[in-house]
């Protein structure tokens, strides 16, 4: 089953062999930002997820970082 | 006045040799045996009140049955602190002293200090749930190891400042905790040392080792994601606010699945994190900044994505190591597959 790993620290998660993986906002908000207003955090963050599941749809052949 | 306790074995408890070690547990008011040497290095400030004697082979037998007739002995006394052995060497005396100490560590939640031999078995049954002090090879070294255990033991009592496992003598149980460093040395200023020292071919030591990496293959990637099952799994440490599992805030060993089925989004309040690797006041404000319950119910009522699966999986990702964390993530995986899931989203920290 294939998996994405959304991850502020995309160097960690590549030297750990992640094979999918969408970089988030940051460490300790990963899919929000406090200097947004909580709409705007809302559409960042179902962006976000949006990547995501499309990264569970695309084929790949090697460790790859999904633009967001 | 501080009060110990101190378990021996039937040899060192001075009722027999090996024709003694089914010898069923006892316990005696004042200092058997090595207790004498632990109560001079306690000196006047802590007493040791009773000695717990049990034979090994009754231990490794009996096991429940011991334990628990030494938790009754204990229930009517007033303790400290918990000493047990040394046992340098002696496999089935470490094994007993951390079957012991473990049980008082669970049932009375005082501290509980042990010594033995790197070669002992106890050390690596026991290192994470106890302070085990490296201890010498025989009973030639009663004294240094009763010694290191009493020292530690006034440090815990008195509550004098921790150095690292390496600078107290004990085996490292695993744990990472933060330290100032003396004299203060930045972070920046050691990673530049250290990148200074590997420039110049110097030796240096990382603060961080990695493990080699681990490769897994690529999985084959949904088709149709209007008919999949997607699930949340995170090393964020998002969980009910009461932390049913009792996942560890650093150097998680366990893990939660949680039910969200019918829920729009994560509530502050209602769900939490529990980990204690970064600032948690916008995940606490917002759990959905780490499980993400709410974009992902826009997208299953839009059909993006078949379905939101019921439960989201979660542990700590802090201080855990790659080994622990493998077999978390494979006793997830029969879950996932129960649940029928197609994908997953893994949220990190």
């Amino acid at each position: 089953m294939p998996i994405v790993q959304m991850c502020n620290l995309v160097p960690v998660a590549l030297t750990v062999g992640s094979n999918k993986i969408v970089q988030t906002v940051s460490i300790p908000h990963p899919l929000g930002d406090p200097t947004k207003s909580s709409e705007e955090q809302y559409k960042l963050r179902y962006h976000l997820v949006g990547v995501a599941l499309n990264a569970l749809t695309t084929d790949i052949n090697e460790q790859t970082v999904f633009k967001s | 006045m501080k009060k110990a306790i101190l378990y021996l074995n039937q040899f060192f408890g001075q009722i027999g040799g090996e024709d003694k070690a089914d010898f069923a547990p006892v316990i005696k008011e004042g200092t058997v045996g090595p207790a004498m040497a632990l109560q001079a290095q306690l000196g006047d400030d802590v007493k040791v009140t009773h000695t717990v004697i049990c034979g090994d082979n009754y231990m490794g037998s009996h096991t429940t049955e011991a334990t628990d007739t030494i938790m009754k002995f204990l229930a009517d006394k007033e303790f400290d602190i918990f000493f047990a052995g040394p046992a340098f060497r002696a496999g089935r005396y470490g094994v007993a002293c951390g079957q012991v100490c473990n049980a008082v560590s669970k049932k009375y939640k005082v501290p509980v200090i042990t010594s033995m031999n790197e070669e002992n078995p106890g050390v690596e049954m026991f290192r994470q749930d106890m302070y085990i002090f490296k201890g010498g090879d025989s009973a030639a070294k009663m004294r240094r190891d009763v010694k290191k255990m009493a020292q530690f033991g006034m440090k815990l009592l008195t509550g004098k400042e921790l150095l690292s496992a390496e600078e107290e003598g004990y085996y490292g149980r695993g744990i990472r905790r933060q330290v100032w460093t003396n004299p203060p040395v930045t972070a920046a200023d050691r990673a530049v040392d250290m990148l200074l020292r590997k420039l110049s071919g110097q030796p240096f030591e990382t603060e961080l080792p990695i493990p080699p990496k681990d490769v897994v293959d690529v999985a084959p990637s949904i088709k149709d994601l209007s008919k999949a099952n997607i699930a949340i799994v995170t090393s964020g440490g998002i969980v009910p606010a009461d932390n049913p599992d009792k996942i560890q805030s650093a150097s998680a060993t366990r893990w939660g699945k949680y039910d969200i089925s019918g829920l729009d989004r994560l509530e502050s309040g209602a769900y939490k994190t529990i980990h204690a690797g970064f600032d948690p006041t916008e995940a606490n404000k917002n759990p959905n900044v780490i499980v993400p319950v709410d974009a992902m119910r826009a997208y299953e009522r839009e059909g993006k994505i078949g379905k939101f699966n019921d439960h989201f999986y979660s542990t700590v990702g802090t201080g855990t190591t790659q080994g622990e964390a493998a077999r978390m993530a494979k006793e997830m995986v029969p879950y996932l597959k129960e649940e029928g899931v197609d994908g997953v989203i893994q949220v990190s920290t």
